[in-house]
């Protein structure tokens, strides 16, 4: 007998994403994410200091392999990430649009969210010359400086939109060599973690970048704190937080970079020095037999 | 000799329930161990380290190095135990057992033609000997696992034997290099031929072969010395080595030794790690615990 019951909708877990897995929080915590209606959206990991830990170490085992690719090759997985996301768009933006965007809203963040992660695939092998130097120097030396990437990054996407803050964070990040960490908007989860499955299946190595979903006031301190991390970036203006991410920071001196007064949508979210807030500028000192008239200097 | 009477027939080893035993193994990893228990649990870690190095490579600046490292593990932090032993190979014992002079850490050397064990048994007596009379503690040599597996139990039997009489003072490990034993039966067996043959430690693998020491090889060892305790009244030593190089990991052996033989095996005479990176692992636990901040590699000494 045909039964005219209604199909009951298989919902989707959202996971936390650490070393190129999908795992569920190790405290097996949740909260519910909601929108302005009060609909209940989805159940969304709880994430906790230890998960965080595990996701450091995921993101040191990645750096020396990520960071030692050809820059050219980073573009190229970059550009990857746009692909897939170009072929998932419709899944983003249903997602945007549960979290109270309108349809139009949703889909102009989708495309900027695709052309940014171009616009940086585009950096990655450019913006070294960009800012590389060749320095004059008084001794027989040729000396030249070079960006290289700072390491590990612990990042706290923008909270108040799902997609956009969360790319425009991490893109400029991995762009320039480094691994990262990233806490996703508490209130907005959801693309976060369909974003994770979009690098997961584009060929980025797993732990290059590692998604988080949970409290900020809860996670702030170890995202400051850790010994392992090299920088932390913040895009809140919330005083206190910035003052205790300084604070922390100080520990191992990381470098501490705060976004709290970028507006992502504007043509202003994206610039190559977003990337060189997180490089490190290497000079080198190379002997050679001597410059212009002078006799050979070592 | 009186020895005749008490050694049993091997071939009666007890046959070990592979599924049980690595059950039984697992369960241990599921204590919570937490605070002040994880403290004293990773000292006591740390004082049961035999700091290794045993490459083709070692230099003698190497072993000083790691000799200096065993008495001066973390200086920032203060009180903290030394690492029982330093492992190297008979060449570089001299070297050591100078750099560590009165510290009290013991030197132990490999020998018996570490790590495959294929030599003639004179040479086997003459590389233990050298190795202690340069000043080795204690002596770590491999059974002839060719032979054990063709079923040459006597051999086995006679070569451990043979050796142990050359050690004299020193305290004798014997490794088994369970990842070639293939079956937990064997390793039993091989554990019950090294303790009768006069063994002062048994010990899981050398670390040249995967898989080294596993939870549920050295709790069928475990086993082997509490049966041995239990019919002859001595006791034998424990040492699993190779592949454990997590604070967390080094807690459930510990879980597993207390649960197994009991506090009375709980100390650095009776049970060993043979590890190189563990210590730094503990150390940055320690320190996490210490300061309240995850830690980073980069601010420990590598040796």
């Amino acid at each position: 007998m045909a039964t005219t019951e209604k199909r009951l909708e298989v919902l989707k877990t959202y996971k936390i994403y650490i070393g190129g897995q999908f795992p569920r929080t190790e405290s097996g915590r949740y909260y519910v994410a909601t929108n302005s209606k009060k609909e209940n959206l989805a159940n969304v990991c709880l994430g906790s200091r230890k998960d965080f830990r595990d996701a450091v170490v995921a993101a040191r085992n990645a750096f020396g392999g990520w960071s030692g690719r050809a820059a050219f090759n980073r573009g190229q997985i970059l550009y990857r990430i746009a692909e897939m996301l170009e072929g998932r768009k419709t899944q983003f933006i249903d997602e945007l649009i549960k979290q109270d965007a309108t349809r139009t809203q949703a889909e102009n963040e989708v495309n900027l969210c695709i052309d940014r992660l171009i616009y940086y695939s585009g950096w990655c092998d450019k913006f070294q010359q960009l800012f590389s130097s060749v320095n004059p120097v008084a001794s027989s030396h040729f000396n030249f400086s070079v960006p290289e990437p700072t390491g590990v990054v612990a990042a706290i996407a923008p909270q108040g939109d799902s997609l956009l803050g969360l790319v425009s964070v991490i893109a400029p990040i991995i762009a320039g060599g480094n691994t990262c960490i990233v806490l996703a908007s508490a209130t907005k989860p959801l693309c976060a973690v369909t974003f994770a499955e979009v690098l997961n299946s584009s060929d980025l190595p797993g732990g290059v970048v590692n998604i988080l979903t949970g409290k900020v006031a809860e996670l702030v301190p170890y995202f400051a704190d850790h010994m392992d991390v090299n920088a932390t970036v913040f895009c809140e203006a919330d005083a206190a937080i910035q003052k205790l991410i300084k604070e922390k920071s100080a520990l191992n001196v990381k470098r501490v970079v705060l976004y709290d007064k970028v507006k992502w949508a504007n043509a202003s979210g994206q610039s190559p020095y977003f990337i060189m807030d997180l490089q490190e500028i290497k000079t080198t000192w190379h002997p050679i037999e001597n410059i212009g008239g002078a006799k050979a200097g070592y | 000799m009186i020895l005749t009477k008490t050694i049993p027939d091997f071939s009666l080893s007890p046959h070990v329930d592979q599924v049980g035993i690595e059950e039984r193994a697992s369960r241990f990893t599921k204590r919570s161990i937490k605070n002040e228990t994880k403290l004293n649990g990773l000292m006591l870690a740390l004082n049961m380290i035999d700091l290794t190095t045993l490459e083709g490579k070692d230099t003698e600046g190497k072993v000083k190095q790691l000799c200096y490292k065993a008495q001066h593990l973390h200086d920032s932090y203060p009180g903290l135990p030394t690492v029982a032993a330093i492992c190297v190979y008979p060449s570089m014992v001299k070297t050591a057992k100078t750099a560590l002079g009165n510290s009290g850490i013991k030197v132990a050397s490999v020998a018996t033609a570490f790590p495959s064990g294929q030599a003639p048994r004179d040479i086997k007596i003459r590389d233990t000997k050298y190795a202690v009379q340069n000043g080795a503690d204690e002596v770590d040599m491999v059974i002839s696992r060719g032979k054990f597996l063709e079923g040459e139990y006597n051999f086995v039997f006679d070569e451990i034997a043979a050796i142990k009489e050359a050690c004299g003072e020193a305290r004798l490990k014997v490794i088994l290099e369970t990842g070639e034993l293939v079956t937990y039966d064997k390793v039993r067996k091989a554990s019950d031929i090294a303790m009768y043959a006069g063994a002062d430690f048994i010990k899981t693998s050398t670390g040249k072969i995967s898989p080294a020491a596993t939870m549920p090889v050295t709790l069928v060892m475990l086993e082997a010395i509490r049966d041995f305790y239990y019919k002859t009244g001595k006791k034998i030593a424990m040492k699993p080595a190779g592949g454990i190089s997590k604070s967390k990991l080094a807690l459930h052996y510990l879980v597993m030794l207390n649960e197994t033989l009991g506090e009375g095996w709980m100390n650095n005479e009776w049970f060993r790690f043979g590890a190189s990176s563990l210590a730094n692992d503990i150390l940055m636990q320690l320190m996490k615990l210490r300061t309240g901040v995850y830690q980073s590699p980069n601010y420990f000494s590598i040796d």
